[in-house]
């Protein structure tokens, strides 16, 4: 007997569901064969236009990479699968040791680690600098947490710090709202941070960002690889040049080519796709 | 507390709100108690209770600012929490009543006995209780929100297509009370009430209390949303309000949020409710009807949304209007509200806390 797809998890003898195991072994975050995140054979499409077609990518642990692809060729919408936003029609999404991405919502997504930032930069408008950061502070964020909330020193230094680092120290107590559009990116970043996820996914972060605050985006992405994994898709060819270790185009939502800069500036189908034989 | 009190220091407007409540907690009694009747400065029992009846509307319109000013959910059926609470009430002082109604049956309410019951439906049992209904004051409300904030807030259902759905809740409720079979008194509703608590309900001593009572009801509430808003809680509320998708990808989970700050608001309503009801003597589904919803928009829209003394402020002087215009040019009352709301919209989006505010700076 066939049965329908939904209930066929339910046959499976040594399936564990997620909602009986305790959300701390959920969260933990050690990788085999240090890959970050695994997206194996995602498929979506929108009104039989194909945004992702049987996509793979893997993210190893640490490192910078760079995704680039003309428009349209699925780079937001890799994003809103990885993050929970939208649903593949097939395929895979593993975070860590087999955290499986589908099955979580949106915060879910965000409390196991991982954090994105929009390509527009979308900070609380009507709240302070130090308010947007508070926001963003990786703690219990279930409601009843959230009435009895109070910032211990540990934490305040925490946002100290970031504040340091994204250079809006003078700014703490403005409404983010006031702030200049590149300060607004830098905000976003920073409440990335205060995340502590494992895993960065940074859309196009220096669009709109003068030359010097794009140096400057550029120090701080390099920096934060490493400790974590950061992956950024960009249109700015000087300056993924300036930052990427790792490159990998996408073309009609699948990959089209994977290396260094240079080895994919090289590729015969890559020129062809950018430049238009 | 320590943060309750840091966020009063700074809320200048909240400061005036409680101390005149503090002041008409002492001055009302008084100049209605012991300045006796028809010297210069007496309190008629009249004035006190449509002064009380002004406090439930501001507590009530505190409740639709916590969820419109703070959360964004433009909600266009709070009177049905208002009702609902105001209906609990009213059933514990029918059962108080016993057999002093017109039929004299010692257990059912008047209407009842005219509709030919035998007994009384299993949801009136317990409202002799004074506790059990106070009980209720809270849990009726709260419990219709809570089932349809869950469905709504899961449902990711937001902006006009909440506040349509709202609507749609007070006045399917209306329809519902409406009819005699629900055993809610049907278009009569329940009046005809004598005493709560032992207490003849006409006594000037108990317009009094009641009086006290409310605005003892709306400083407690105003305290508690006050509270509300500046912790982390209310600032995730404003999340939600300015950036929905934004607050997700920080981990925090938006529907329960909705929910409690909904369910909250309710009781609220509810408690706004069960005050007015002894005050004015009759609730009945009227209460429920979808303009009566709209009417506390625009007393938060008035006063100025996200302040919640704005709000107060708001319900006190549109309120107030509306007694003054209901009787010296009665057909002019919906053209003014309509007016109000549009020139409030179009000139005021701050309401007349942001003029005051503007005024200043």
């Amino acid at each position: 007997m066939k049965l329908p797809t939904p209930l066929r998890p339910f046959t499976e003898r040594d399936r564990v569901f997620d909602a009986l195991v305790p959300p701390a072994q959920r969260v933990r975050r050690q990788t085999r064969h240090g890959t970050i995140l695994h997206v194996e054979d995602v498929t979506v499409s929108f009104d039989g236009f194909k945004a992702l077609d049987a996509l793979t990518l893997y993210i190893y642990e640490g490192e910078l990479r760079c995704i680039i692809g003309p428009n349209g060729a699925g780079k937001t919408t890799m994003m809103d699968v990885i993050t929970a936003k939208t649903r593949p029609d097939a395929g895979q999404v593993f975070f860590g040791d087999g955290i499986d991405l589908l099955r979580l919502s949106e915060p879910e997504v965000a409390q196991v680690g991982v954090g994105r930032k929009f390509q527009k930069p979308t900070v609380f408008e009507q709240q302070s600098v130090w308010d947007n950061l508070v926001l963003a502070l990786h703690s219990d964020k279930r409601v009843w947490a959230s009435v009895w909330f109070r910032l211990a020193p540990a934490q305040r230094e925490q946002i100290e710090q970031v504040l340091e680092t994204i250079g809006l120290v003078a700014e703490r107590s403005r409404l983010a709202g006031e702030l200049s559009h590149g300060q607004k990116q830098w905000l976003e970043i920073g409440m990335l941070l205060l995340q502590q996820p494992a895993l960065l996914l940074v859309d196009e972060p220096v669009a709109g960002m003068s030359g010097h605050e794009m140096e400057q985006t550029a120090e701080l992405l390099t920096a934060l690889a490493g400790e974590r994994s950061v992956v950024v898709v960009e249109h700015d060819m000087e300056f993924v040049r300036s930052i990427a270790r790792r490159v990998t185009v996408l073309h009609q939502g699948a990959v089209l080519a994977e290396g260094s800069m240079a080895e994919v500036q090289q590729d015969p189908r890559v020129i062809e796709v950018y430049l238009g034989a | 507390m320590g943060l309750l009190w840091a966020s009063l220091r700074r809320d200048r407007g909240g400061q005036v709100l409680l101390v005149l409540l503090l002041a008409a907690i002492i001055l009302v009694p008084l100049l209605n108690l012991a300045v006796p009747a028809g010297a210069p400065g007496h309190l008629s029992a009249y004035t006190v209770a449509l002064l009380g009846k002004y406090l439930c509307f501001a507590l009530l319109a505190v409740s639709v600012d916590l969820v419109w000013g703070y959360c964004g959910i433009l909600t266009l059926g709070h009177g049905a929490f208002f009702a609902l609470g105001g209906y609990a009430m009213g059933m514990h002082l029918m059962r108080q009543i016993g057999d002093r109604g017109v039929y004299g049956h010692p257990v059912l309410p008047d209407f009842m006995v005219f509709l030919d019951w035998e007994s009384l439906p299993w949801f009136w049992h317990g409202f002799d209780l004074f506790p059990f209904a106070m009980l209720m004051v809270l849990a009726a409300p709260g419990l219709l929100a809570l089932v349809f904030g869950f469905f709504a807030f899961r449902s990711r259902v937001n902006g006009v297509y909440l506040s349509i759905i709202t609507q749609a809740l007070t006045f399917a409720l209306m329809l519902a009370f409406f009819r005699n079979e629900m055993g809610f008194g049907g278009n009569n509703g329940l009046t005809d009430f004598k005493d709560l608590l032992g207490f003849d309900l006409q006594s000037e001593a108990m317009r009094v209390s009641l009086f006290v009572a409310s605005a003892l009801a709306l400083a407690l509430g105003f305290l508690a949303s006050r509270y509300l808003t500046v912790t982390r809680f209310g600032q995730v509320l404003n999340a939600v309000r300015d950036a929905e998708g934004r607050t997700r990808f920080l981990g925090y989970r938006v529907e329960n949020y909705q929910l409690f700050v909904w369910v909250f608001s309710a009781m609220l309503a509810g408690v706004a409710g069960a005050l007015y009801v002894p005050q004015v003597g009759i609730i009945n589904p009227n209460e429920f009807s979808p303009l009566n919803s709209i009417e506390m928009v625009v007393w938060v829209a008035v006063g100025g949304r996200a302040t919640l003394y704005g709000a107060a402020l708001g319900a006190l002087l549109v309120n107030y209007a509306k007694t003054f215009l209901t009787s010296a040019a009665p057909e002019a009352w919906l053209f003014f509200l309509g007016g109000l709301f549009v020139v409030v919209t179009l000139f005021l989006p701050q309401g007349l806390v942001g003029l005051l505010r503007r005024s200043r700076a």
